[in-house]
């Protein structure tokens, strides 16, 4: 410990952090890839790329995808009411938007299915309009707006609670309209954060597996989940299968957790910059 | 407000010029936000206790009453209870050394304690299959000495511990963070020792930042259900959770019976939500009567001048 460490505790405490964090998540994640390894490349591949498999990565990254941006514009809009304006109920509104981070997914599942269903709330509108989700593509999308909408929220509201008004103040005077001050004077500002968001909502939706298999109705080259796939394979003792699979997935999670990472050190610059 | 003046004297006066939107614009903005919130957020939270109750009060408490259920929700507080603990002290170790000390490498640490958020739940389940499995690295050997741990408890909450491994660390390093060290060195410097300091002067400051982790890590380990799923093995009124009971009611189509099981869940959130808010107002408050104080009198430890 070097003289300047005043403090107690530094050799505990990290010795502590690091044996636990190997005991819990480095080692096991290490048997996925150690098990990966003693597969042939011929069958990695095979078990990465047949037609189902690639299947439901398109429906995972196409449905995360769609879900991510609709939860930025929602995320933006929940955002800027929430810190912008007055209205009755907004302290309730502002617990609200964490539900989806405090209520199980298996409990979202089966309600948005019950929504969604011909004969539900909203399904029974939905309907006759000729628009299917339960049980469709479609509805894989509502449950991940669903999971992804706190992230977005969380993410831009400190940075728009922390934006200089007096710099809007100057775009006005300076003649700007309210669009161009949003424009070019706040949309830069909490670019960075809604990012972050997005990159946040996406690597969430990816691996989300609860909400989903209720709604989704897990029709092979479908409807499918990867998730989905792992669980199947490994109920068929294919764990080969599922090891590959899952090192896939992994390594996506690993690289978005860089990127989300990176966004984040941006997003510090940029306010550390500004102020 | 100067600026503003000069900026409405310049420019004609028909043209209002605010730093604001105009009320209608408020208005519809609040509106698409709040009916948005209404459709994704509130109408399922609705539709799980209308789905429970749809056969009215009697086929409701006759759900809960069920051994399977009452089992179910015995084993969601056994693993909570022994997941929330551990996440509890690994939290507190890790935010006082990431926190209160510089050290090489203390970026990547980091962004290995949040490594399980972002690993699919299904993943995390399986990696544990892949240790401690029949097929797995330990397998033969715990065979041989007749322990379980996949499909047994400690499987599910491992998996659990997995899942909520950053939710108490992740609320306590910024909040220490933005605290600093010099109350901690104050108190050494007194003659404090390592354990006075953290229950006197780190504890109390960190207190609404613990509550707020804690009740969300406690959200998630009874929520949890894709990496419990994969190591529980599914037996009825053994190895199956509140989340887990959900399903097999739903899939077995007793819809009632499963959405009065996920209606206790719900509350379970709904609670987290009100416990949550009530532990963040009560922190701006005292940040902000801390605040409020003269530079020179930060803490209420200071006899306050008679206002006389």
């Amino acid at each position: 410990m070097s003289s300047r460490k005043v403090l107690p505790g530094f050799n505990l405490t990290l010795g502590y952090t690091v044996f636990y964090l190997c005991l819990i998540v480095l080692i096991p994640l290490s048997a996925l890839v150690f098990k990966t390894l003693n597969l042939t490349f011929d069958q990695f591949w095979a078990a990465i790329s047949s037609p189902r498999v690639v299947a439901s990565y398109q429906l995972t990254f196409g449905a995360s995808l769609l879900a991510a941006s609709v939860n930025v514009l929602f995320g933006l809009l929940v955002a800027w009411v929430l810190v912008r304006y007055d209205f009755p109920g907004k302290k309730v509104a502002d617990a609200l938007v964490d539900l989806p981070f405090a209520l199980p997914t298996a409990v979202a599942g089966i309600a948005l299915t019950a929504l969604l269903a011909g004969n539900g709330w909203i399904g029974q509108f939905l309907e006759p309009m000729g628009i299917e989700l339960a049980f469709k593509p479609g509805g894989v999308v509502v449950a991940l707006i669903f999971i992804g909408l706190p992230f977005v929220v969380r993410t831009v509201q400190p940075v728009l609670e922390d934006t200089e008004k007096e710099l809007e103040e100057a775009a006005t005077c300076l003649g700007a309209t309210r669009w161009q001050t949003f424009g070019l004077v706040i949309f830069p500002a909490i670019a960075p954060a809604l990012l972050t968001g997005f990159a946040m909502a996406f690597a969430r939706a990816i691996g989300e597996y609860g909400s989903v298999i209720f709604i989704a109705g897990n029709m092979p080259m479908v409807s499918e989940i990867t998730p989905l796939i792992i669980i199947g394979k490994l109920e068929q003792y294919d764990y080969a299968g599922a090891t590959a699979v899952a090192l896939m997935m992994l390594i996506i999670s690993f690289v978005l957790l860089l990127l989300i990472n990176a966004l984040q050190a941006w997003q510090r610059q940029r306010s550390g910059a500004g102020a | 407000m100067i600026n503003k003046t000069i900026a409405s004297t310049t420019h004609s006066n028909a043209r209002r010029i605010s730093t604001t939107e105009a009320p209608w614009v408020q208005w519809t903005l609040i509106g698409l936000a709040l009916g948005f919130m209404a459709l994704f957020l509130v109408m399922p939270l609705l539709a799980v206790f209308v789905e429970a109750l749809r056969k009215g009060g009697e086929a409701y408490l006759e759900a809960l009453k069920e051994p399977d259920a009452w089992a179910a929700i015995r084993l969601t507080l056994i693993i909570a209870g022994i997941a929330v603990p551990l996440n509890l002290v690994f939290g507190i170790a890790a935010s006082w050394c990431i926190a209160k000390y510089e050290f090489k490498g203390k970026a990547f640490l980091t962004t290995l304690v949040d490594l399980p958020f972002s690993v699919s739940p299904v993943v995390a389940g399986l990696i544990y299959v892949l240790v401690f499995g029949a097929q797995g690295w330990l397998g033969p050997w715990l065979a041989q000495h007749d322990i379980k741990i996949i499909f047994a408890l400690p499987g599910m909450v491992l998996a659990t511990v997995f899942v909520t491994f950053p939710f108490i660390a992740r609320e306590l390093i910024p909040l220490m963070q933005s605290q600093g060290n010099e109350e901690e060195q104050a108190a050494i410097v007194l003659g404090a020792s390592g354990w006075q300091t953290f229950w006197y002067v780190t504890l109390p400051n960190m207190k609404w930042g613990l509550i707020y982790g804690v009740i969300l890590c406690n959200a998630r380990a009874m929520g949890e259900f894709g990496a419990v799923s994969v190591v529980s093995g599914h037996i009825r009124g053994q190895t199956n959770t509140m989340p887990l009971h959900v399903e097999v009611l739903y899939n077995e189509y007793q819809s009632v019976a499963a959405f009065a099981v996920a209606s206790l869940l719900a509350l379970l959130a709904l609670v987290t939500l009100v416990i949550k808010s009530v532990a963040e107002w009560q922190h701006e408050r005292e940040l902000k009567a801390a605040a409020e104080l003269p530079p020179e009198r930060p803490r209420d430890e200071i006899p306050r001048p008679h206002l006389a």
